[in-house]
């Protein structure tokens, strides 16, 4: 009987330590390990399409509550003014969703460019969304605004030949964004209003 | 066990070494080592947890009921490997993506529990924590070598610091197998059979 009670009250000791150790270091390292994260999976996206903003967009974070989820939008510094906000939206590919970065200049609410952060299309066929600059700069400078579709949908976007599912979950991602952002945007006004003081 | 610290140690880095000599916790050094420096991380990853739960074992060695030693030990390491993952994942992100779910699973390594119930639990804290830094210096030296090999002659280069390095002109054609599973086995047997064959002299 004194063996039984030894063994569960050395159990519960350690186990208790040990739970309290790994609280303690998950409290610890959780806003450096949110800061990688971003930095080397939605890192490349976020830099390609901000270039040449004089911040660290990942740095320069907030949060945003948007319905029932939350979003995280980037803003970039462009000329001394936090004139564009980057932030991700999801569309539907051929081999599951598409997380897609689009960047829109809060002035004139055109797109400043997009990028796609993670997917898990066909290499060499819907991956080319990502790797071929081309598609991406086809939605450089159109408004925000507007709903997208693919050219053989009745639409703008020139679709990647042999690709039309991923270019239609891409062009769905950006339309996405407009309604968010659209949604969003006297808030948003209003945080960035604060973010320049 | 009248051996000195050193040759607790020492013994762990030719005499006992995992890999080649115990054959011990292969699925991490056949899977991780496509190039050098997942094998070096991953062997730093094994050494850390080896040393701290070894020592902690042989600290508590007079506590811990004989009946319920295994739970122990599981959540003594269990708990080392998850401080080890949260700590790669905020300082050393790029590696945490490539080592993905063969951090988490050192947990099960057989090396790190059976030093714990071979040795830990039967000896002192110092000669532990040597026995523990020896047999994890020992892992990553072999996982080193592989990986280097493997590097070598599969890809043509060297990886140091995230730059691969190209050690052979633009005419080397890579010889792809060996960065792949099967070329894994094969480069493990051909590096057993030397171990073997200068083990024997």
């Amino acid at each position: 009987m004194r063996e039984m009670v030894k063994m569960v009250i050395v159990l519960t000791i350690l186990s208790s330590f040990s739970g309290g150790l790994l609280a303690a270091i998950r409290s610890g390292t959780r806003d450096r390990i949110e800061y990688q994260q971003l930095k080397f999976v939605k890192g490349p996206a976020i830099r390609s399409i901000l270039e040449g903003c004089s911040n660290d967009p990942i740095v320069d974070r907030f949060k945003m509550p948007d319905g029932e989820a939350e979003r995280s939008f980037f803003v970039g510094v462009f000329d001394g003014q936090p004139s564009t906000l980057a932030f991700e939206t999801y569309g539907k590919g051929f081999g599951g969703d598409i997380g897609l970065m689009v960047a829109v200049n809060v002035e004139n609410d055109d797109i400043v460019g997009v990028g796609v952060t993670t997917h898990s299309e066909t290499p060499g066929v819907g991956s080319r969304a990502k790797t071929e600059p081309s598609f991406a700069a086809q939605f450089k400078g159109q408004p925000l605004l507007e709903a997208y579709k693919v050219k053989p949908d009745g639409g703008q976007v020139d679709a990647l030949s042999g690709a039309t599912v991923t270019s239609r979950g891409v062009a769905a991602a950006v339309t996405q964004a407009g309604q968010v952002y659209k949604r969003l945007k006297p808030e948003l006004a209003v945080k960035l209003e604060s973010f320049s003081k | 066990m009248a051996k000195s610290i050193t040759q607790e140690f020492v013994k762990g880095l030719w005499e006992e070494i995992p890999p080649f000599r115990l054959v011990l916790g292969l699925c991490p050094v056949l899977a991780v080592t496509k190039t050098v420096e997942n094998g070096i991380g991953m062997g730093m990853a094994t050494t850390f947890v080896l040393l701290c739960s070894n020592i902690l074992v042989s600290s508590l060695r007079n506590v811990i009921p004989p009946k319920v030693r295994i739970a122990c030990f599981i959540i003594i390491i269990a708990s080392f490997v998850t401080v080890v993952e949260l700590l790669m994942q905020a300082f050393t992100y790029p590696l945490f993506l490539k080592l993905g779910i063969f951090i988490p699973l050192i947990v099960v390594n057989c090396i790190v529990l059976g030093r714990s119930e071979a040795f830990a639990s039967k000896n002192g804290v110092l000669a532990s924590a040597a026995d523990g830094l020896g047999i994890g210096v020992g892992f990553t030296m072999a996982l080193a070598s592989l990986g280097a090999l493997r590097e070598i002659f599969g890809s043509g280069t060297l990886t140091i610091w995230e730059t691969p390095i190209a050690l052979f002109g633009p005419a080397f054609k890579p010889f792809t197998f060996m960065v792949e599973a099967p070329g894994a086995f094969v480069c493990l047997g051909l590096m057993l059979c030397v171990m073997n064959f200068i083990g024997k002299k």
